[in-house]
């Protein structure tokens, strides 16, 4: 194998311009999947983090059909408080999941004694949704961040469109489920940042005041949404929930709860998925990039090289072997080009990070992209332009290794 | 039993519709250490004959044992397995392998086809560019020397596994005359030191004198046979 190695480095040698060309070519591929897969990825794990962290939470458990309906907000179909005890039962056997926050979530009219307006709200115990939303605080962009009782905080545009300020009275009056409305008088307590996706125009107030509001006499949920310790295992942890709620069914015999993780509940996740397929079509792209070049280098050489195929085939070298000198020869030059675009790659991803460059989305501005490259990503591109090398260089490596000794011999 | 015995051998080619008989009924023996040329202008048939003995080729009809072997029935690979093995070839061309250096292209039919250890590798190639006076440019590639230097770097190479014979297809064409000769006798004074039987071709007056025995080809038929200090055949 050395021996192998070593001649088709010196082959590669031979030919340097060639060989520079071709690992250039390869390396620029590499180069552009590594920085396109770092940028891409970093401006996906941006936005989720954004949304599970600020609105969502990793995933939400809900009583079964409340999904379907979720832009009506409806109260008739909220978990009641043995549902949400097996809810929480359930949750607190997951050693995976880090936090979890019950929320009330309903529409209803905001006042500031001149002006009304329509308005969605979240009611929730605050340790509980900051545990369970750590950007969320972030998003609180005046007042304090926090949701403390008696107060609200509200969305930037509904703050800016009724010229509202941290510290006024305002008046929120909602429907409960019975038809019957009621009011309360809160107080500001700050305005948040807008957000793109679902949630992100949402005020917050305590979940007692909704409570209150909606003058429940037993305290219903409408969602429970959970943060993991390692973001990696959302699959893994929604289908050991979804298992382990599942087994509880209602009069009908049908499952009271429902398990989605973000992805079902973010419109995101499509432009996520779009992403993906990008990466994958840049991806094919530099499949035929190394393919193409591979097996032209390949058939240029072997062609250049017929009669020193007659010569060792005559002097008893077996085909099994010359096929092994240029799949080697071929494999040598994915690893050139593969290291090469590795090392600049990474370079470049490394003085993007520095460069802190600044993007807006939705309503978010001011985003700091920052690249950054997995292992995984650098092993998964490297395999790929290996493997597609050594496949580039097995058709002529082939045509090479079947060639009649005397028929390479009389090639001119 | 001779190293190789050809019995009313012959070789036909089809071009396009033709068929072209390139040998008709060649029958000879060769003993072994022998220094043996076949003779005869271009298109006699010579480079046919040779590639026929070293299993480059198999005959259309008749029968060839090569080491007591019937080669006609080899596959590619068992013949490739039996060049290794028992044939050296020594090129027109010289056809060293240009990115091995002089040891290396010595040492390839060892390493690539023999796997032989590399302490033998060493000792072996070592003896034979002693004996081809090559020691000193052990380490030049192909293209830092001369071309009778790379025709004695051929020679070592073929006969570094020991074989039982070495086919050489015009050895000194590409050669003048002095270092042409000077080929013919390292080649000779080889067979004396390994015993291994020698078989060139050539057209060159000159150095067809300094065969043991010489077979004349004319038009795919052997003509006559001539033995140094002997009796002739026709």
């Amino acid at each position: 194998m050395r021996n192998l190695f070593k001649i088709a480095i010196r082959n590669l040698r031979r030919y340097k311009r060639r060989t520079l060309l071709t690992a250039s070519l390869i390396a620029i591929g590499v180069i552009f999947v590594l920085v396109f897969v770092s940028v891409s990825g970093s401006f996906k794990n941006m936005i989720i983090s954004q949304i599970t962290g600020s609105m969502l939470g990793d995933m939400e458990i809900h009583r079964k059909g409340y999904v379907a309906s979720i832009d009506n907000l409806p109260l008739t179909l909220m978990l009641n408080s043995q549902q949400v005890e097996k809810a929480e039962g359930a949750i607190k056997k997951i050693p995976e999941i880090e936090a979890y926050s019950p929320r009330i979530k309903f529409g209803g009219l905001f006042s500031n004694f001149v002006e009304t307006t329509n308005i969605r709200l979240n009611g929730v115990y605050p340790d509980m949704e900051m545990k369970t939303l750590p950007l969320l605080a972030s998003r609180i962009i005046e007042g304090e961040k926090a949701i403390k009782k008696g107060e609200i905080i509200i969305p930037e545009l509904l703050a800016r469109g009724m010229k509202v300020k941290v510290g006024d009275m305002v008046v929120v009056i909602a429907t409960n489920k019975d038809g019957s409305v009621n009011g309360k008088q809160l107080k500001v307590g700050g305005i948040l940042e807008s957000a793109t996706g679902p949630g992100g125009r949402d005020g917050y107030l305590h979940l007692e005041d909704t409570v209150e509001i909606l003058r429940m006499e037993e305290q219903e949920i409408s969602e429970i949404a959970i943060k993991l310790y390692d973001f990696g295992k959302l699959n893994k942890v929604a289908n050991r929930l979804d298992a382990d709620l599942g087994k509880y069914m209602n009069k009908q015999d049908k499952p009271i709860f429902e398990v989605h993780t973000w992805e079902t509940l973010s419109p995101f996740y499509n432009i996520a998925r779009m992403i993906d397929m990008m990466t994958l079509f840049i991806k094919i792209m530099l499949i035929a990039i190394v393919l193409i070049s591979i097996m032209n280098v390949m058939i240029m050489a072997v062609y250049e090289r017929i009669r020193e195929i007659g010569t060792i085939a005559a002097i008893g070298t077996l085909p099994g072997k010359i096929l092994s000198m240029f799949v080697m020869e071929g494999f040598s030059l994915g690893v050139l080009g593969a290291v090469v675009g590795n090392v600049i790659g990474v370079v470049i991803v490394y003085v993007l990070d520095l460069a802190k460059i600044t993007f807006d989305f939705g309503r978010q501005t001011g985003l700091v992209l920052s690249p950054t490259l997995q292992v995984s990503d650098i092993l998964v591109v490297s395999i790929i332009v290996i493997i597609v090398a050594v496949l580039g260089s097995l058709q002529p490596a082939l045509k090479a290794s079947r060639m009649e000794p005397i028929v390479a011999l009389r090639h001119v | 039993m001779g190293l190789i015995v050809a019995e009313n051998i012959t070789k036909d080619y089809q071009i396009g519709e033709v068929t072209v008989r390139a040998l008709k009924g060649a029958s000879f023996d060769i003993e072994p250490s022998s220094f043996v040329s076949f003779v005869g202008p271009s298109g006699s048939g010579k480079t046919t004959l040779l590639n026929l003995i070293g299993c480059l080729d198999k005959p259309s009809a008749g029968r060839l044992l090569v080491a007591g072997m019937d080669v006609s029935s080899f596959g590619k690979r068992d013949s490739a397995i039996f060049r290794g093995k028992n044939i050296g070839f020594i090129f027109q061309d010289f056809n060293l392998i240009p990115v091995l250096t002089v040891f290396e292209n010595i040492e390839y039919p060892l390493l690539m086809v023999q796997n032989a250890s590399p302490g033998e590798r060493k000792k072996r190639v070592m003896s034979l560019l002693d004996a081809v006076g090559m020691t000193e440019q052990k380490d030049k590639y192909p293209d830092q020397i001369s071309g009778g230097q790379k025709q004695r770097v051929a020679v070592a190479r073929a006969l570094v596994t020991n074989p039982k014979l070495v086919l050489a297809d015009e050895p000194t064409a590409n050669l003048d005359h002095k270092t042409a000769y000077m080929v013919i006798e390292l080649m000779k004074r080889m067979r004396n030191d390994f015993q291994t039987t020698f078989i060139f071709s050539t057209h060159d007056q000159k150095i067809v004198g300094e065969a043991e025995i010489l077979y004349v080809l004319e038009d795919g038929e052997l003509v006559s046979k001539h033995m140094k200090g002997g009796e002739n055949h026709a």
